[in-house]
């Protein structure tokens, strides 16, 4: 008990330096919290892809589509369970520079394909008997203000009608919302083949990628092989790989941002433990002279030792176990706009077992350098010093 | 007001002097400030780099012109006859009776990058010999210029740097054909070394693309606003073809502007963030020299000194530290990471960028103002603190 109060009083000695030291280490660990949260939602999303989902794209590039055929020949492999085939329609909304991620498929094997998409039954029938109809997901309903009944014209910035005309118009028959995955976001709009294919210009009978559902996910490779030694030595060759393969992919091009948010914590912890360190330093400085009363009275070296480290403890788990309280606070609070974008986004239990053990190596390494000195002091030279 | 000067520069100056009295705090709050600087130069060196590799890269006098609606050159396509029109067109500059444009083809292919498990989409663009003449500052780094007719390509410098593989005298297997590299090229940092050039007519071919175009860059007689217009009325009113004409410039501000809010948004996220915990750190060092001072500053006061030189003197230690911390920040993120070469998405075209980290001396010059400021901020309250102090008690303290 007098432990704990003697370490109190040694604290609160100087009441704005005791503020600012925690307020710094309260916001490394936000930040750090913060940080993590979404490196694991960037890596984890990876799990999150469909285990029976595979990805079967042009060989030549990400961009180039082969013939519609090749839907119909996919199917009939073995193994396989269900297709859905898309393609880029390069959409723009008025005068929009943006493209919309906005898809023509066979909308009948679409739920099939991706279960976690979620329409009402009623809306699913209403979809597939309006050949004009699309579903849109809730980012793009924010965004563009659409909802369930509207009539929207989408452009396509690389498409043209037979007619001329490079605009399609629609009926929103649903907004869906996905969670959890990894294959399909909240910002896209899918509507029907026919109505696309029909009434184009050049490009006709072409698809730009499918999506197979295999029916054993431990088979997906061997599928996968099947479906490209299907069209091998053809002038339209395949490139079949999970979903998992793919989305990494797509990450691994977006850059290295998971080691740029390391180097960027790293950064913040390094300054941290300058800041730690002075204020220890400092404190045990000014109190030279304290600290050879106290060895006076017969507190042991090794005691001097415990009660200063315990100081720059206390100062490390308090402002860190703050801190991380508010990171936790932060991410709930982002979670709603941040799910949208991301499958996943969350502080899971190994960013509180990593802070827990940053708290403790702070503490120590912090308050090691200046307890030594205190415990290698010599009462005479402390008390006659100050 | 003179004798305030006067008082000013003469506390000012013997605070400075102690520094070196206190070096171990004040090397905490340099260092401290410096890792804040070197962090926001970074990220900021990033976007540096991504606007170098795409807004910088284009000339005011050279247009680009697409077809309507399209938003970037892969969603584009023009025929022959397309062509032939926009090369008729008047404010195009004709150099022996020919003119200045240059027709090019698009295409993405995949090639591995190093460090990386898997491939990245590779720009391939289908040129003719026009091509380098559209370009700012091309120039053959190794090897020879491809002839045209033959499968022979160029690869850029940041491609032959971020790719595996792609080195002069390799030849790679792209779409269905093979392609043999005969020469690397830069272009002064722009979005050109990002990709690979080969004979249009063999990629149209090998591509099945028939004799179709996605892009026409043209160079005007000049760079008014007259002439562009002229060129613009020219075509826009020509039923025959549908076109969207812009400044180079502005094409590729358009092309990066998602990307390049994203990085300018997060350097400045992390850097106010981080920039909080300095400035805590800071006031900590200011708080500390204020304290170890206090015979001092009492003394002072009692000769009749007044309390503005006192918080004046306070201050500037504090931004004098910032400053040296600013600097050294700006000199770590100059040495380390200038020219450090890397790629990202283009999420226009879904194809790779590269850059490089690009340190100025505007950035620099941006991390010590932040260092200063921070530190203005910090040297506040301690400032003020120290000249309130009571007079007696601060003679009495040890």
């Amino acid at each position: 008990m007098s432990w704990i109060s003697l370490t109190w009083a040694n604290l609160t000695r100087r009441k704005l330096r005791l503020v600012f030291t925690l307020l710094s280490i309260i916001l490394a660990f936000l930040m750090f919290g913060m940080l993590d949260a979404l490196r694991t939602s960037l890596s984890e999303s990876v799990n999150l892809t469909g285990a029976d989902r595979l990805i079967s794209l042009s060989k030549v590039s990400i961009i180039d589509s082969y013939p519609l055929s090749h839907y119909e020949k996919t199917r009939a492999v073995d193994g396989v369970d269900s297709v859905v085939h898309l393609n880029w329609f390069g959409g723009v909304y008025k005068d929009g520079t943006m493209q919309i991620p906005v898809f023509p498929m066979n909308v009948e094997q679409f739920f099939e394909v991706y279960p976690e998409v979620k329409i009402t039954p009623d809306e699913f029938a209403t979809w597939k008997s309006d050949r004009q109809g699309m579903v849109i997901g809730t980012v793009l309903a924010e965004r563009y203000g659409w909802k369930k009944g509207d009539r929207i014209p989408i452009k396509s910035s690389i498409f043209r009608k037979a007619n001329g005309g490079d605009t399609w118009e629609f009926n929103i028959v649903a907004v869906y919302s996905v969670e959890n995955s990894a294959g399909w976001d909240n910002q896209s709009a899918m509507f029907h083949y026919d109505y696309y294919n029909e009434s184009l210009q050049f490009g006709r009978n072409e698809i730009g990628w499918m999506t197979v559902k295999v029916k054993d996910p431990d088979q997906s490779e061997a599928v996968a092989k099947r479906v490209d030694a299907l069209f091998a030595n053809s002038s339209d060759e395949t490139k079949t790989g999970t979903e998992k393969a793919f989305t990494k992919q797509f990450m691994e091009q977006i850059g290295n941002i998971g080691k740029i948010l390391v180097s960027v914590v790293f950064a913040v912890f390094f300054t941290m433990l300058l800041v730690t360190a002075n204020t220890m330093a400092q404190s045990v400085r000014e109190r030279t002279n304290e600290i050879g009363v106290l060895k006076t009275l017969g507190f042991s070296a090794g005691a001097v030792l415990r009660l200063i480290i315990g100081e720059a403890l206390f100062l490390t788990i308090v402002g860190g176990l703050i801190g991380f309280g508010l990171a936790v606070l932060a991410v709930g609070g982002l979670q709603p706009t941040m799910k949208k974008y991301f499958p996943i986004f969350e502080i899971d239990s190994s960013t509180l077992v990593i802070s827990l053990v940053l708290m403790v190596a702070l503490g120590v390494i912090t308050g090691l350098w200046p307890a030594v000195s205190a415990m290698r002091l010599k009462i005479t030279d402390a008390l006659r010093r100050g | 007001m003179a004798n305030t000067l006067s008082q000013i520069g003469a506390v000012t100056a013997m605070n400075v002097r102690n520094i070196p009295e206190r070096w171990a705090s004040s090397l905490v709050a340099v260092v401290g400030i410096a890792g804040v600087t070197l962090v926001l130069i970074a990220v900021l060196s990033i976007a540096a780099g991504f606007r170098q590799a795409l807004e910088l890269s284009g000339s005011q006098d050279v247009a680009v012109i697409l077809r309507s609606g399209a938003t970037n050159e892969m969603s584009s396509g023009f025929g022959q006859e397309g062509v032939t029109i926009i090369s008729d067109a008047p404010g195009i500059k004709r150099v022996d009776g020919k003119p200045q444009i240059s027709a090019e083809l698009y295409v993405l292919t995949e090639a591995k990058l190093k460090g990386k498990e898997s491939g990245g989409n590779l720009p391939f663009r289908g040129v003719s010999s026009t091509a380098p003449v559209l370009r700012k500052s091309f120039k053959i780094e190794r090897g020879t210029m491809m002839r045209e007719g033959t499968n022979e390509i160029m690869v850029g410098k940041g491609v032959m740097q971020n790719y595996e593989g792609l080195e002069v005298g390799k030849t790679v297997r792209w779409g269905n054909g093979d392609w043999q590299i005969v020469a690397v090229f830069s272009d002064d940092g722009g979005i050109a070394e990002s990709e690979a050039w080969g004979d249009v007519r063999l990629v149209q071919q090998v591509w099945g693309r028939g004799a179709s175009f996605q892009s026409v860059r043209a160079r005007l007689t000049d760079d008014s606003e007259a002439t562009l217009k002229k060129l613009k009325d020219s075509l826009t009113k020509d039923p025959r073809v549908q076109v969207a004409i812009k400044r180079e410039p502005e094409f590729y501000a358009e092309q990066q502007q998602v990307m390049a809010t994203l990085i300018n948004g997060a350097g400045w996220i992390f850097a106010v963030m981080m920039g909080l915990a300095a400035i805590f750190a800071a006031v900590n060092t200011m708080f500390n020299a204020v304290a170890s001072r206090v015979r001092e500053i009492a003394t002072l006061r009692a000769m009749g000194f007044g309390a503005l030189p006192v918080v004046v003197s306070v201050l500037f230690e504090s931004i004098l530290l910032g400053a040296a911390g600013g600097l050294l920040g700006g000199v770590l993120a100059f040495v380390f990471l200038n020219g450090m070469q890397s790629s990202t998405m283009n999420f226009q075209t879904f194809s790779q960028i590269t850059y490089a980290f690009t340190v100025t001396p505007q950035l620099m010059l941006t991390g010590v103002i932040y260092g200063l400021v921070l530190t203005f901020i910090a040297g506040v309250l301690p400032g003020i603190r120290a000249a309130r102090m009571p007079i007696t008690s601060g003679l009495r303290e040890l």
